[in-house]
């Protein structure tokens, strides 16, 4: 029974969702599934801080290494999360401008706000930026030119490295007949051709594969979900 | 004398000159009107579409640039626009307000975030912002009550048509509704012909999405093959599946961790439960617990949902019993992170670098944070094995890990894993449905080259294949 229900419940509810691609009557059931789904999703987020402030509170109170870390994450838990429920701060909205708490909790001038965009995302994007960093010390690894592989892997990257930039145009007096080499035709050539081709072979792959491991999960095949019933 | 008369024709002569301009521009201004518009219900949809078709004289069609369709709004629809602009000049007003007290309000402050923390005494503050939000809000109100004296136009333009067509599909109407639409003539100054109305038209929902017929068609056809192919290995037919690499060596560098003395890192990606490369990446996941508990190897899975967290630990916690070593299993390990892209990639990374797990397994969504991660875990010397399906990540994943699992063979990991034969069934009904596809291409390829030599038919079925056939 305990592994019998919760099949029966993942299949309907994955049947429902597909057939309602395809009949409009169904649809209102489709997107029912998808709110239970967003509702679930919603319980588990509790879980979710539940379990991150029981971990960091763990670390600290065992004294493990790096448990510094773990009180700035509460204490940066916390300010947010009392800044942003109370709505500190917060400047009324236009409509509702004779109640207090009717602007919106991350408006720019809240301590939310603020926090956010002044410390937040700077944060966030000094991490988005080191990724030039590791771009660069991936490229020189994959480019080493060790067999014919990666020969031409490194032409091809090197063409197309050129070719968006500004020495595209060295290429340009190229004769007419000749105009298949110039950078920027090459550059558009291994783009539109050879590399959306193979991006397309994946593609379709992964399509018929999604379809055999949907297949597999709605007909109990394949049930990750069920843990150790 | 002859002079004075000239003088006296010019008066009249100019005033004809003007006329006729006036008339020429009128004529060139104002393009015929379109005749016999109608409109229907869409057919074989889910009741959102609906058809406007019309007639114009096809000599005309040079003097155009096309035509201009509008839709009259509901009543809902009004009375939505009527409060939406009444809130939008409140909101305007009652901002610019704000804004112009508090640039008064200290000689530095240009913004909220100044007022904020301004160089006002603290015990002016209060006062001061109360005031200027008093102020705000009267003329909030006064620029409401404007708004609404203000006409609404009933019919909107919803979309264009090129001066050759003759229909326009009108899209995201609501079901069951009565709808008006009316169709104008765009002349080549911009100018607008005379509208004419089509008589109103009720949406209707119908059976079944006519446009999704192929696809139907295509799914329905692939899943019975499957289910045909795992019935055909339940039946002892023997499949010969071949060797993954990355996938045989996921006991080697679970052993190597074992080892080492060092963590398994398993990364389900980014997304939530219901991405199916999640899906996918805790079906993996259960495969790795399985010989982390026999192998007796420390694992960890970070999580960037919470969602995922639940399952994740379901799916350890199933393993390590299936291992015959439930005591072994540690929920804490499995713990959830953030949402967050970058605060998730700062946790993991910083944890890479400390504790140096001696395998870092990535399964499942991956978007910027992929090279971050793979490139840490290859800084610190790990056994990397990644698996998506996400295009664009694949050649930072080649780039920086021992073995990736690209595209389909992310999805057959599960079946290769276990073995099964009816799992092993569903990859053999997988490669079926891939030849069929190869077998469009060869036949598309082959219509559209002999179409190109000038033969209508095959340039007809090519056309018929690619937008009607393969549309969806």
């Amino acid at each position: 029974m305990k592994r019998t229900v919760p099949v029966i419940i993942a299949s309907a509810v994955g049947f429902v969702l597909v057939i309602a691609f395809f009949i409009p009557r169904t649809q209102a059931w489709g997107e029912t599934a998808v709110l239970w789904f967003n509702i679930l999703a919603a319980v588990a987020f509790v879980l979710g801080a539940g379990n991150l402030i029981k971990v960091q509170l763990e670390s600290i109170s065992a004294r493990r290494p790096g448990w510094g870390f773990a009180l700035v994450t509460l204490v940066a838990f916390f300010t947010m999360f009392i800044a942003g429920m109370l709505k500190i701060g917060v400047f009324p909205a236009g409509q509702y401008p004779e109640h207090a708490w009717s602007g919106k909790f991350d408006s720019a001038g809240a301590p939310f706000g603020w926090m956010y965009n002044y410390i937040f995302s700077p944060i966030t994007a000094t991490m988005f930026a080191s990724l030039a960093f590791y771009v660069a010390s991936a490229a020189f690894r994959a480019f080493r030119a060790k067999n014919v592989e990666a020969i031409l892997l490194l032409g091809t990257a090197f063409v197309v490295l050129i070719g968006n930039t500004a020495m595209a145009r060295l290429t340009d007096p190229l004769p007419e007949y000749l105009a298949f080499l110039r950078l920027d035709v090459l550059v558009a050539n291994l783009m539109s051709y050879v590399a959306t081709g193979v991006t397309r072979a994946i593609t379709i792959g992964v399509a018929v594969g999604v379809a055999a491991t949907s297949l597999r999960i709605l007909l109990g095949i394949d049930r990750p979900y069920l843990g150790r019933l | 004398m002859i002079f004075d008369g000239c003088r006296l024709m010019a008066g009249p002569a100019l005033v004809l000159l003007l006329t006729w301009c006036i008339a020429t521009n009128g004529a060139l201004g104002a393009p015929p009107a379109p005749t016999d518009v109608t409109a229907e219900d869409f057919p074989w949809d889910d009741g959102t579409n609906a058809n406007v078709r019309w007639s114009f004289d096809t000599a005309g069609s040079d003097a155009i640039q096309g035509f201009r369709i509008y839709r009259r709004l509901t009543a809902d629809e009004l009375a939505k626009e009527r409060v939406e602009r009444r809130v939008k000049a409140a909101e305007t007003a009652f901002d610019t307000s704000l804004k112009s007290a508090l640039e008064t309000a200290t000689s530095e402050a240009t913004s909220e975030e100044h007022y904020f923390v301004g160089d006002d005494t603290p015990q002016d503050r209060p006062t001061k912002r109360q005031a200027a939000i008093d102020e705000a809000t009267k003329e909030a109100l006064k620029a409401a009550a404007a708004a609404d004296g203000e006409p609404l136009f009933e019919f909107r333009a919803i979309g264009r048509a090129e001066p050759d067509e003759r229909s326009f599909k009108v899209t995201t109407l609501a079901r069951s509704s009565s709808y008006e639409f009316r169709v104008t003539a765009l002349g080549i100054d911009d100018s607008e012909s005379e509208a004419v109305d089509a008589a109103p038209v009720t949406t209707r929902r119908h059976a079944f999405v006519g446009e999704r017929g192929f696809l139907a068609a295509f799914l329905f056809g692939l899943c019975a093959i499957i289910v045909g192919a795992i019935a055909l290995a339940r039946g002892g037919f023997r499949m010969k599946v071949r060797r993954i690499a990355g996938l045989d060596a996921l006991d080697e560098a679970i052993g190597r961790a074992t080892e080492m003395g060092r963590p398994v890192l398993f990364i389900p990606g980014l997304q939530d439960m219901d991405n199916v490369l999640t899906v996918a990446g805790v079906t993996i996941l259960s495969r790795v617990a399985r010989t982390a508990a026999e192998y007796d190897a420390r694992l960890e899975v970070p999580t960037a949902r919470s969602l995922v967290m639940t399952a994740c630990r379901d799916a350890v916690q199933g393993a390590y019993y299936a291992a015959g070593r439930p005591e072994a299993y540690n929920p804490e390990a499995i713990r959830y992170i953030t949402d967050e892209q970058f605060g998730y990639v700062a946790y993991v990374a910083g944890r890479m670098v400390r504790e140096k797990p001696a395998t870092c397994i990535y399964m499942g969504q991956f978007y910027a944070e992929s090279l971050l991660l793979s490139e840490n875990g290859n800084a610190i010397h790990a056994i990397q094995i990644a698996g998506t399906a996400e295009t664009s990540q694949l050649p930072f994943f080649v780039a920086a890990c021992d073995y990736t699992l690209i595209g389909e063979e992310f999805f057959a990991a599960s079946a290769y894993l276990s073995g099964e034969p009816a799992q092993l069934g569903s990859l053999f009904g997988q490669d079926i449905g891939k030849m069929i596809a190869v077998a469009l291409i060869v036949l598309g390829v082959t219509l559209a080259t002999v179409g190109a030599f000038h033969v209508p038919a095959a340039q007809r079925a090519a056309d018929y294949l690619a937008h009607t056939v393969l549309k969806q």
